[in-house]
């Protein structure tokens, strides 16, 4: 059997990271995910050409990404909201110069300052840019402490297969629980990187990485390529997770600790013989739009639960062209819906009340 | 089972020394002692000792939080009220220190009374299945930074091998050579193990002295998770 062993969500993504190859970290500390920066303090140094830095700030740490993954290496930065914001410009920059990166956010209340307590209301920062520009991130979702290593490996993989962020988009809870898992299943892909910063000892044209254009069409013309990419992107890579959707007529759809929950709502209706089923986006973007496509002619109803105020619910909206309700079932500001309270929305749906 | 006056759990990060400390002073609480525990845990933002807030105050035992903890924010503060436990000598004490050498360093501050009054037991909590400490000469070095950063030595181990949800006999006795490895390293003994009271009712018989703890349920527990743990037979 495999071995098993016992870690923090936050653990599981830098020990998942360094079997994927990630020699370099740069980070800030914040709270709930100050311990991927710490275990990476610890791991790293001990590793041949291991890298860690804390760097002054998130604004420079995200710059150091930038650099390190301009440079070919395998290369992450982790943050919690605040955090990410102040790292969004150097995302832009990332996306804009289609180096691969890595970067999670494990996130917290907001906004401003906020709370420390668990959230899910950075969806439409990493859905929808945070950045400025046309870009996309591939965002995952990850539900368990195990999916914190397998999709962490999976997003390395991503980056360097797309040249683009993957970023992992967690919540306090999930990045402190503890949960047995396992790194065997994980499998770590590599990719040349021709077009790395690596220096031409004077046998090849240089390399550029940049992300300015001094003609317009040139800079048009970069952005059809790359959304050519995101289109590919698209078509192969989504992820999802469907629960009891066998002759369902109601769906829930909720992505990482919202749909643990969920999931305990969904298994008690289904005991009072409420026919609903659950689907998990994995992947956020890309979203799992046409499986919810294909469930808007099986059910009746949706219900989203999510820790904001009603974000992943428009892209459920858009997924499913409006052709069947959709209500919401929430908590924000760090508080979590209980497993009741999403089985009162479930009720609520069966009845047709929004 | 015989107690000092004043008992500490440290150990490494994530550990299980939150739920050993809990459960230990809900024992001092059913064996009669007038119990105290605090939270001197600087370094976790959520799980806390106030979890227990609840099983702790029906069991009458006093509740010393830091006054932030499980709030909004991350504010690693002690409260004056845990000097209670190092000059009330008439309660049975129980300290729930933060894991690792950063964690330890908000011990320091007791340490001296606690060395003076001389009537502790200061517990190093090892739990192999944690991939940072899975062999005893990576826990005696943690246990050697904590000492350094509390100033306090410690005086025993408590075997908590543990894989959460997924844990069985095999899981505790299966710890058994490491613990004693650990023993040797440090000269210290195996004084207490502990596990979930299901499987602390297997272990009777195979180690000396057992704490049987429950659990907290989480809202995050999965339906499969909340099955107590699977019986798989000792031979074969």
């Amino acid at each position: 059997m495999a071995e098993r062993v016992l870690m923090k969500g936050n653990e599981a993504i830098a020990e998942a990271a360094i079997r994927a190859g990630c020699r370099h970290y740069f980070g800030y500390p914040i709270t709930p995910q100050t311990e991927v920066a710490a275990y990476m303090a610890k791991r790293l140094p001990k590793i041949e050409g291991g890298v860690f830095l804390q760097a002054e700030s998130e604004i420079a740490s995200i710059n150091m990404v930038y650099g390190a993954a301009a440079a070919g290496f395998r290369v992450m930065t982790s943050s919690s909201s605040p955090g990410i914001s102040l790292k969004s410009e150097g995302l832009s920059y990332i996306a804009g110069s289609d180096v691969p990166a890595f970067v999670v956010n494990v996130q917290r209340g907001g906004p401003g300052l906020g709370g420390i307590q668990p959230s899910q209301s950075d969806y439409f920062q990493a859905t929808k840019g945070g950045g400025h520009g046309d870009y996309r991130m591939i965002v995952l979702a990850p539900a368990s402490v195990q999916e914190m290593a397998s999709l962490t490996v999976k997003g390395f993989n991503l980056a360097d297969k797309y040249l683009m962020t993957a970023m992992i988009l967690a919540d306090g809870t999930i990045g402190q629980m503890m949960e047995p898992i396992t790194f065997e299943d994980v499998q770590a892909e590599t990719y040349d990187k021709p077009w790395a910063l690596t220096g031409t000892k004077g046998k090849r044209p240089h390399n550029i990485v940049n992300s300015l254009y001094l003609k317009p069409d040139e800079l048009e013309q970069k952005n059809f390529e790359r959304y050519e990419r995101y289109k590919t992107v698209e078509e192969n890579e989504v992820l999802y997770e469907e629960y009891m959707m066998d002759g369902a007529e109601l769906c829930v759809v909720a992505f990482g600790i919202a749909s643990r929950v969920a999931k305990n709502a969904v298994a008690a209706a289904r005991k009072e013989g409420i026919k609903v089923g659950l689907i998990r986006p994995i992947t956020l973007w890309p979203f799992p739009a046409k499986v919810l496509r294909r469930a808007a002619d099986q059910v009746k109803r949706f219900v989203c639960v999510e820790l904001n105020m009603g974000q992943m619910i428009e892209d459920v909206r858009l997924a499913t062209e409006c052709t069947r309700p959709v209500s919401l079932c929430n908590r924000a500001g760090g508080m979590i819906p209980s497993p009741d309270q999403v089985l009162e929305s479930i009720r609520k749906a069966q009845k047709g009340e929004m | 089972m015989e107690h000092k006056r004043i008992t500490l759990f440290a150990g490494h990060y994530g550990s299980g020394k939150t739920n050993i400390a809990v459960n230990y002073a809900l024992l001092l609480a059913r064996e009669g002692k007038r119990a105290a525990i605090a939270d001197l845990d600087i370094v976790n933002p959520y799980f806390r000792t106030k979890d227990s807030a609840r099983e702790l105050e029906e069991a009458g035992v006093a509740l010393i939080s830091p006054q932030f903890a499980s709030s909004n924010v991350d504010l690693p503060a002690l409260p004056a009220e845990a000097y209670r436990l190092v000059e009330d000598r008439s309660l049975y004490a129980v300290m729930d220190i933060g894991g690792d050498d950063r964690g330890a360093y908000a011990l320091g501050r007791y340490t001296p009374f606690i060395l003076e009054e001389n009537d502790y037991r200061m517990a190093f909590v090892a739990n192999p299945c944690r991939p940072l400490t899975k062999t005893p000469e990576e826990a005696l070095a943690v246990m050697r930074e904590i000492e350094a950063a509390g100033g306090l030595p410690f005086t025993c181990i408590v075997n908590n091998a543990n894989l959460a949800h997924e844990t069985d006999i095999h899981t505790v006795l299966d710890a058994l050579p490491y613990m004693k490895r650990l023993s040797g390293l440090s000269g210290l003994p195996v004084w207490l193990t502990s596990a979930e009271e299901h499987i602390a009712e297997l272990l009777a018989g195979w180690v000396p002295e057992v704490l049987p703890m429950k659990l907290q349920e989480k809202y995050f527990d999965l339906p499969e998770q909340k099955d107590p743990p699977k019986a798989r037979p000792l031979f074969g």
